[in-house]
């Protein structure tokens, strides 16, 4: 079952080499499930010529604050578009 | 043509920021860093560029590769192709290297049809002339 809305959820940290979607910027950093976009093929199987496999594609949004420690507008948000597989429980 | 190094193609080496000193950070992966002025210069694109486009599109169409294997080898080419190729001549090696993992055409065949069209001249002109 795809996560619900609101869910917090922490990108993951790891940083294997190969084609990733998961910017290194919001790597660590928590936010919440903003929607659920459906699933979708894995571009990093799809990248390497696979078929992919079909995950759940999450839009996320994040507080500038929790991204950018010295933020200039703390409140404002910030979406990302996250595959299920980078996301972890908050 | 326009010399693809003169600076004045998209895609051509602009100076940038380096993301980051973090050696788990890859090269392309700038997201969230200073990145200066958006360059507003418009650009023309040469035929072979329109080309070279149009074979990435078909090629997707067509089911060889995503934009995910060409987006792939783009982040493999490395740091310095991006400074020293045009944004279409790292297209079309990216498009080759997914036909040539996919097996559309061997190595050698590609050089043998390099090699025959190498023959043809230097300008859609002289091609044109010696078909």
């Amino acid at each position: 079952m795809p996560l619900e809305p609101g869910t917090r959820v922490r990108v993951k940290t790891m940083t294997p080499p190969g084609h990733i979607r998961t910017p290194f910027y919001l790597r660590g950093k928590t936010g919440a499930v903003e929607r659920v976009l459906g699933p979708f093929a894995n571009p990093e199987e799809l990248a390497y010529g696979q078929d992919g496999r079909a995950l759940p594609l999450y839009r996320v949004r994040f507080r500038m604050a929790d991204v950018w420690a010295d933020a200039t507008t703390p409140t404002d948000t910030i979406d990302a578009e996250i595959y299920a597989h980078w996301l972890e429980p908050a | 043509m326009a010399d693809p190094h003169d600076g004045t193609e998209q895609g051509s080496a602009r100076p940038f920021a380096p993301a980051s000193s973090d050696p788990s950070r890859r090269w392309h992966d700038m997201g969230g860093t200073l990145a200066g002025p958006v360059p507003g210069d418009e650009h023309d694109f040469a035929l072979w560029e329109k080309r070279v486009d149009a074979l990435v599109i078909l090629s997707g169409l067509k089911g060889v590769f995503t934009v995910d294997g060409l987006r792939r080898v783009l982040e493999d080419m490395g740091e310095e192709a991006f400074e020293t190729m045009t944004y279409y001549e790292r297209w079309v090696a990216a498009l080759n290297q997914n036909h040539l993992e996919q097996g559309t055409y061997t190595v050698a065949e590609l050089g043998a049809k390099m090699e025959e069209v190498r023959a043809r001249g230097e300008t859609y002109a002289d091609a044109a002339d010696a078909s």
